[in-house]
């Protein structure tokens, strides 16, 4: 316990110190998980949304393997990225593994399905009627697949809050694609993992406890707007 | 603007779905000002129709003229859908305030913010929910829900409006209220209108043009009045609450006038048919008289039949009378003229009705 503690009041210390660090890790974490996002969100509803609508045989499937991808290990993810961009793979040319670009890219990959799935969900939870009245209202089919979205926009936040959260918190795919190199592509959760390593559990519990606030508060954030979204 | 100009015209329309036909309509003309009526039980194919004129459904077979442009096979266009405007059964209010919903076809059609808010509001005030403005849609009761949705299928000012049975899913009293407005809004608006329902009292109250559905295809289209009270076949007879529907023998014909038997009694009515022919009559309840003495000398009524009542159900205002003349005979009484006449389960009575007053259905079957 009393290492816990310790921990607890080293932590606070850094926060405290304002530790440059400290402070560029978390940044860097936050650049590279809301960059990803903010990728898997345009491909993520963009598809969702066309497979939701689309009649096609094997769509189950296809529905089913996008569920799947929700749960993709972030090891296998990084495993694929870092084979895809070594330099003697399909993608070496473009000579950006042990980046944060490759971090964006591996991060994007694993929020791309959990975006994905949940926006499948969403328009297909809507009523099944509503695409037929809207387009009985006049509209194009490019506006009608808009206003489906802003319909579906409350269960997207939340697609929006399991995306950032899946990729903020893993590990694996950052360690493998990004390496860890500090200053460069440390980030909150493989700076965790490596002072857990050296022992100093300290800093270790100071960086979860800053990757455990930062989560927070995006999903606090995402939250209020939700709940300021729903009407009374 | 000519009130007989031909609006939509359809010719040959099939839509087949799994293998199944489920519409079939040789041809359908809806004429401008018009309100039409789709009367027919669940699955006669009503909603299919609605869709596919709506362009939002595309037929197997055959062409939907739009003032004499053929629309079908043009699935991406929205120029003919911006001119009609759809009410589904459930309201389909989007996610916002009732100002919103009630913009949001102006919106699509890209029209100023000036006048959007101007034919909103006129709109809001025509289907009185103009308090309702700034409401979230999640939190209207059902009517004022279907207000909402009416209004905003009314705001774009369409040429024709569909309603897939609007008021199916109301309570009684809200149902009739808004019924009373959508006819007020209809006339004050001279909007086109085709009307999906399968209550015969709304089809009657609302439109100048009765079609009864069955199985994918009209059976009967007229008048309100003359589809009510001259059904074409049994299906419509007892689908427009024609619940005196009775199978018999012609007897002989003459003058217009035939005479039938059921059950050994004789039944007199307008029509032709051969001595032999089995004939379907129908009477409608309300043109039923019960008497207590035979008023065969106070009456010109051709049709006395001496009975005893079986049942009798309270239905609010009214009784029904269910008789046993031989033969089952439905009859409508009004709760103070079964006081009067002190009529209970096993009196025996007299059931008259005019001759004018039965239906005639030749069925072309001869039983001898």
């Amino acid at each position: 316990m009393e290492l816990i503690f310790e921990g607890i009041a080293k932590a606070v210390a850094l926060l405290a110190s304002l530790d440059p660090e400290v402070l560029k890790i978390t940044w860097l974490s936050l650049k590279v998980s809301g960059i990803a996002t903010f990728i898997s969100l345009l491909l993520g509803i963009s598809s969702g949304t066309l497979l939701a609508l689309a009649d096609f045989p094997g769509k189950r499937l296809l529905v089913s393997i996008v569920n799947t991808g929700m749960g993709l290990p972030p090891v296998v993810v990084g495993l694929f990225v870092t084979i895809f961009l070594w330099r003697n793979g399909p993608f070496g040319f473009l000579d950006i593994l042990y980046t944060p670009a490759a971090m964006i890219l591996a991060q994007a990959v694993i929020a791309t399905p959990i975006v994905m799935g949940i926006t499948v969900a969403s328009i297909q939870n809507l009523p099944p009627n509503l695409k037929l009245q809207i387009l009985a209202l006049g509209a194009t089919r490019w506006q009608m697949v808009r206003i489906l979205i802003k319909e579906a926009r409350l269960p997207l936040l939340a697609g929006v809050m399991a995306g950032f959260g899946g990729v903020i918190s893993e590990v694996g795919a950052s360690i493998m694609v990004g390496g860890n190199i500090k200053g460069y592509t440390r980030v909150l959760t493989t700076a965790t993992v490596m002072e857990t390593g050296r022992g100093n559990f300290d800093v270790a519990i100071a960086l979860s406890l800053i990757l455990l606030v930062v989560c927070f508060g995006i999903n606090y954030i995402l939250t209020r707007i939700q709940q300021r979204e729903r009407p009374r | 603007m000519n009130a007989d100009a031909t609006l939509l015209e359809v010719r040959d329309l099939t839509v087949v779905r799994g293998g199944v036909q489920v519409l079939d309509i040789p041809s359908l003309v809806l004429r401008e000002n018009e309100v039409l009526s789709l009367i027919g039980p669940n699955g006669a194919g009503k909603s299919t129709l609605l869709l596919t004129l709506a362009n939002l459904l595309q037929p197997t077979t055959g062409e939907i003229r739009y003032r004499g442009y053929v629309i079908t096979g043009n699935r991406s266009s929205h120029v003919y859908r911006r001119r009609l405007a759809m009410v589904f059964q459930e309201p389909l209010l989007f996610d916002a305030t009732v100002f919103e919903n009630v913009a949001a076809g102006l919106r699509i059609r890209g029209i100023a913010r000036d006048e959007i808010r101007d034919r909103v509001m006129t709109t809001l005030g025509l289907f009185n929910i103009l308090h309702l403005a700034d409401r979230s849609a999640r939190k209207l009761s059902g009517g004022e829900a279907q207000r909402t949705s009416l209004a905003r299928a009314f705001a774009i000012q369409p040429e024709m409006i569909f309603l897939d049975e609007p008021f199916a899913s109301l309570d009684p009293p809200t149902r009739l209220g808004l019924t009373e407005d959508l006819e007020r809004i209809l006339q004050k608006t001279g909007t086109t209108a085709i009307l999906a329902t399968h209550d015969q009292l709304e089809a009657l109250s609302l439109s100048d043009r009765m079609a009864v559905m069955n199985g994918g295809r009209i059976v009967q289209s007229g008048a309100p009045v003359e589809v009510m009270n001259r059904p074409a076949d049994e299906f419509v007879a007892s689908f427009v609450g024609m619940e005196n529907v009775l199978r018999g023998n012609a007897v002989s014909s003459s003058a217009g006038f035939l005479l039938a038997r059921i059950a050994e009694q004789s039944i007199e009515l307008p029509g032709v048919a051969e001595a032999g022919e089995e004939v379907v009559f129908c009477i409608r309840p309300e043109h039923v008289t019960i008497t207590t003495i035979n008023p065969g000398d106070t009456t010109s009524t051709r049709n006395i039949i001496p009975a005893s009542i079986r049942k009798i159900v309270p239905m609010g205002a009214f009784h029904r009378v269910h008789l046993d003349c031989g033969f089952p005979l439905v009859a409508y009484l009004t709760s103070q003229s079964l006081g009067t006449l002190h009529l209970e389960e096993g009196t025996r009575v007299f059931a008259s009705f005019k001759a004018t007053a039965v239906h005639l259905i030749r069925t072309g079957h001869r039983t001898c």
